[in-house]
């Protein structure tokens, strides 16, 4: 139920090579999130798996069973899209319907699945009306009620909460993994958000430019990036990093560091450099310091409220243990 | 937002659009009015406009001397036929260009529209010969084909421009869903371009009851629809205005109530979905 | 965008109407072609052998040809540049706010809706005709003659009663383009300093161009067919035979079908500059 493997897919639009060759093996009741940068093919890679683009060449086996020329009907996935795509001349009770009646299922168990559903996402209050008069949090869970009604194999979402405001985000962010935990089928889920691939995953699979950078959990990630760019896309804020004569010091080309790494002083430390710009968030601050040999800014976090003043000299020094090495290809070197 | 609307410009722009749309509409009025007259008050000098011996009598004798229901029904099969078979042949294609688009869709939209260019008149003769082989002369059958393939690159041109504005995501969502291609446009494609569909269906089906060269040329005395009804008043029944009027009113009647009632419908219909 | 499965079955969709009017387009249109090498009279022995390219010398040589071409073209374009000019200002004028708007659009809209038989005979008796016409009792009222429209001034009465059939459909395209104007780009431009002159040559008619584009293709497309029109009023005669219409005189009237076909690929040639020269615009402003 649910366990999905990629082997050797490629996909090309035209000359354009959007997937090299690309394996992946997801589980059964796994969480999955495809994150990266726009454009780097995580939604592609998502609608060759529901089969709404064929694969250039290559294989997909859901369950075991080659899937490669099976109709997206019939792969027995269910997906949910970025615009929710509900069908606006039906009501919700009929847009959750739909699926079950295009399977020729039973009026009676049609109403059974569509009234636990509801029940699982509370659309009670308004399974009569059309999506158009209903919020975009209230659409989202009917599209979500829509994907379950069928028991599908594996879920697949595809950017699902990027129209949302982001108060909105954190609550469905949350009833996502809560359903994840109730229902215990696999999910695959697109974002270019990594702060929802961390809270969200059980693996995270960082794409760029079609390739995978890493494939792993989300703390694996945070530790131990294999590349500078996975070190980089993956903590917020970003990563800092230095080169020429701090990373020489360290014997490498760049070294990286991560805000929350850097102890922030005013009398002594490594570094020495000017406070800019300051993010004060109550619980965090942030501060931005120019420091000498850095052409960027580096990015410190203190906990709590520090009271330190735009152009005031300030010392920072890294957490050794917590130091990430990288040669000049951008590999980590450990 | 808005600003507050001086009343003094509004009574202007108010006074000015009447006049305009009044004289615009002025040989319509002109002629229901006329068909109501008896002959002399329609050419009296100067013209009488509301004060005259209204009449039905007009009516009578164009219904006596013409099987008037007939050429109705005739005009109704033809319009509604081609137009419905039309529908039902460019949903597919237009879903086709609309939802799968490939490097030639824009070139064959094209071409299906430079095909209405083709003169009829040059290939009168051709289709003429065509008819008399298969027995289509003076036949509604005959009509309603050749006013279909008339109407069919405007009929998949503007389904096409409705079809584009539905988002692909909603189709693929069916497909997720486990719709055939065929449930897929009944249930979901369909129902969702229904005002679109509507508007196709009334522009076309009006272009059909007014289509006045295939119409008078194809047909005799079986399958000839409103066109030739009124086209008999050329002359020198032509002088006689009133009964002219009458006639008139009776073929332009059931298409300007329907274009009134479905005005809205109509003009989104006009604009051939290519202005929005 | 799609899978193979989805593009093969496009192509199956697509295929009826691609080739019906494949069918439309090419079968009558070779019986045209075979028709104009032949001297073919149906009535007066039928078919008399071929003739090479007689018929399409002929067709040309006679005096009737080239002052046809011209009044196709004349026709075609007086009428569209009345009802895209008078089209663009009764748009601006339906735009503004007044009483009774609906209504206004109801009374614009309706000539269209008038088969083009009727309106041509409407308009050829009870206003045009020099005796009991209303615009001779209008001329008379004013002590002038009456004017003998449909001889004297056949050209501009033809263009007149069609130009009115079109105005409707060219000022409701062109009003919904207006009412599509973003308010905000008119707004900035009034920030900026555009008076409203320069507003509406700046913003206003750039962004009519598309609907104007739209206007004169549909509409060089009905009026190159034209047919009731001449037919009703002066079934040809005082300069108004278009192309059209004499094709139709040499095949139907003086039954040479020979002749007449050999017109209609003349005829086939001309829509067809016509259509390339449209297509070559139209296609680039459906892109945006």
């Amino acid at each position: 139920m649910g366990q999905i493997t990629l082997n050797q897919v490629t996909k090309s639009f035209g000359d354009v090579n959007v997937i090299p060759p690309l394996d992946l093996e997801i589980k059964d009741g796994e969480f999955v999130v495809f994150v990266g940068p726009s454009g780097c093919g995580k939604s592609t890679l998502l609608r060759l798996i529901a089969g709404l683009e064929d694969m250039t060449s290559g294989h997909i086996a859901i369950d075991g069973k080659d899937a490669t020329d099976v109709p997206p009907a019939k792969r027995g996935l269910a997906m949910v899209f970025q615009s929710y795509a509900l069908y606006p001349h039906m009501s919700v009770r009929k847009n959750i319907a739909f699926p079950l009646k295009m399977a020729k299922m039973e009026q009676a168990e049609i109403d059974k699945r569509v009234d636990n559903a509801a029940k699982i996402l509370n659309l009670a209050d308004y399974i009569d009306r059309r999506p158009g008069q209903l919020s975009g949090g209230q659409r989202q869970r009917v599209a979500i009620g829509r994907a379950i009604v069928r028991e599908p194999a594996a879920f697949l979402f595809d950017e699902p909460l990027s129209n949302l405001d982001a108060a909105l985000r954190v609550n469905m962010r949350l009833e996502i993994s809560e359903l994840h935990k109730q229902l215990d089928t696999t999910m695959i889920y697109v974002t270019h958000d990594q702060v929802e691939a961390m809270t969200m995953a059980d693996k995270i699979v960082v794409l760029r430019a079609g390739n995978i950078e890493q494939v792993g959990s989300p703390l694996e990630l945070y530790r131990t990036p294999r590349n500078q760019f996975v070190a980089g896309f993956i903590g917020s804020p970003k990563m800092n990093f230095l080169t020429d004569a701090a990373a020489a010091e360290h014997g490498c080309k760049t070294i990286g560091i991560r805000p929350e790494h850097l102890d922030i002083s005013r009398e002594s430390g490594a570094w020495k450099g000017v406070v800019g710009v300051s993010e004060h968030l109550g619980s965090d601050t942030f501060f931005h310091v120019k420091v000498e040999g850095s052409k960027d800014p580096l990015t410190v976090r203190a906990s709590g409220e520090v009271d330190l003043h735009r152009g005031e000299t300030v010392f920072l020094t890294p957490q050794g243990e917590h130091l990430h090495k990288f040669d000049a290809q951008g590999l980590a070197i450990r | 937002m808005a600003r507050a609307v001086n009343t003094q410009r509004k009574a202007i722009n108010t006074a000015a659009a009447w006049t305009v749309a009044l004289l615009i509409f002025f040989p319509i009025l002109w002629t229901i009015l006329t068909s109501f007259k008896t002959e002399a008050q329609a050419i009296s000098d100067p013209p009488v406009f509301f004060a005259f011996d209204w009449t039905l009598e007009n009516y009578g004798v164009v219904l006596e001397r013409s099987n008037y229901s007939r050429f109705l029904w005739n005009s109704i099969i033809i319009a509604g036929g081609s137009t419905i078979l039309g529908i039902l042949i460019a949903v597919p294609a237009a879903w086709s260009m609309a939802f799968v688009p490939s490097k030639r869709t824009k070139d064959i939209l094209l071409w299906m529209l430079s095909t209405k260019m083709l003169p009829a008149v040059g290939v009168l003769y051709p289709i003429y010969l065509l008819f008399i082989k298969l027995g289509l002369l003076d036949s509604r059958t005959g009509l309603v084909i050749v006013l279909m393939l008339m109407n069919l690159p405007i009929i998949v041109w503007m389904l096409y421009t409705y079809f584009k504005e539905i988002p692909g995501e909603i189709l693929e969502a069916a497909r997720m869903d486990g719709a055939s291609l065929k449930e897929e446009i009944v249930h979901i494609l369909t129902p969702m371009a229904i005002p679109g569909i509507a508007s196709t269906l009334l522009l076309n089906f009006i272009l059909a009851w007014n289509e006045a060269f295939w119409t008078l040329n194809l047909t005799a005395a079986k399958a000839a629809p409103l066109t030739a009804f009124i086209a008999s008043y050329s002359s020198p029944e032509g002088l006689f205005y009133a009964k002219l009027s009458a006639a008139s009113t009776m073929a332009i009647a059931p298409i300007l109530v329907l274009g009134w009632f479905s005005q809205k419908q109509l003009v989104s219909g006009l604009t051939f979905g290519a202005v929005k | 965008m799609a899978t193979q499965h989805s593009r093969s079955a496009a192509r199956i969709m697509m295929a009826p109407a691609v080739i019906l009017l494949l069918g439309w387009m090419l079968v009558p249109l070779s019986m045209t072609l075979y028709f104009s090498f032949k001297k073919f009279l149906p009535l007066r022995g039928g078919d008399l052998g071929w003739v090479g390219f007689e018929n399409y010398v002929r067709f040309v040589t006679s005096s009737a040809f080239w002052p046809s071409v011209v009044t196709t073209l004349v026709i075609v374009g007086g009428v569209l540049l009345i009802t895209v000019f008078l089209g663009v200002l009764l748009a601006i004028l339906l735009n503004q706010p007044m009483w009774g708007q609906g209504i206004v659009r109801i009374l614009v809209i309706s000539p269209f809706f008038v088969m083009p038989t009727v309106s041509a005979l409407v308009w050829k008796n009870m206003f045009m005709d020099p005796v009991n016409g209303l615009f001779a009792h209008l001329w008379k009222a004013f002590g002038a003659t009456p004017v003998e429209w449909l001889s004297d001034v056949s050209m501009g009465s033809i263009i007149m009663i069609v130009s009115w059939q079109w105005l409707p459909f060219a000022t409701l395209i062109l009003l919904t383009a207006i009412q599509s104007l973003d308010r905000e780009q008119l707004e900035a431009a009034e920030m900026d300093g555009a008076q409203p002159l320069q507003r509406f040559a700046f913003i206003t008619v750039p962004h009519l161009s598309r609907a104007v584009t739209i206007v004169i293709l549909i509409q060089t497309i009905f009026l190159l067919a034209i047919f009731a029109e001449i037919f009703v009023t002066t079934g040809g005669a005082f300069g108004t035979r278009t192309l059209t219409y004499l094709i139709y005189q040499r095949v139907l009237e003086s039954q040479n079908v020979g002749l007449g076909s050999a017109g209609g690929v003349y005829a086939i040639i001309l829509a067809n500059i016509i259509a390339i020269f449209l297509m070559r615009i139209v296609g680039k402003n459906l892109d945006a």
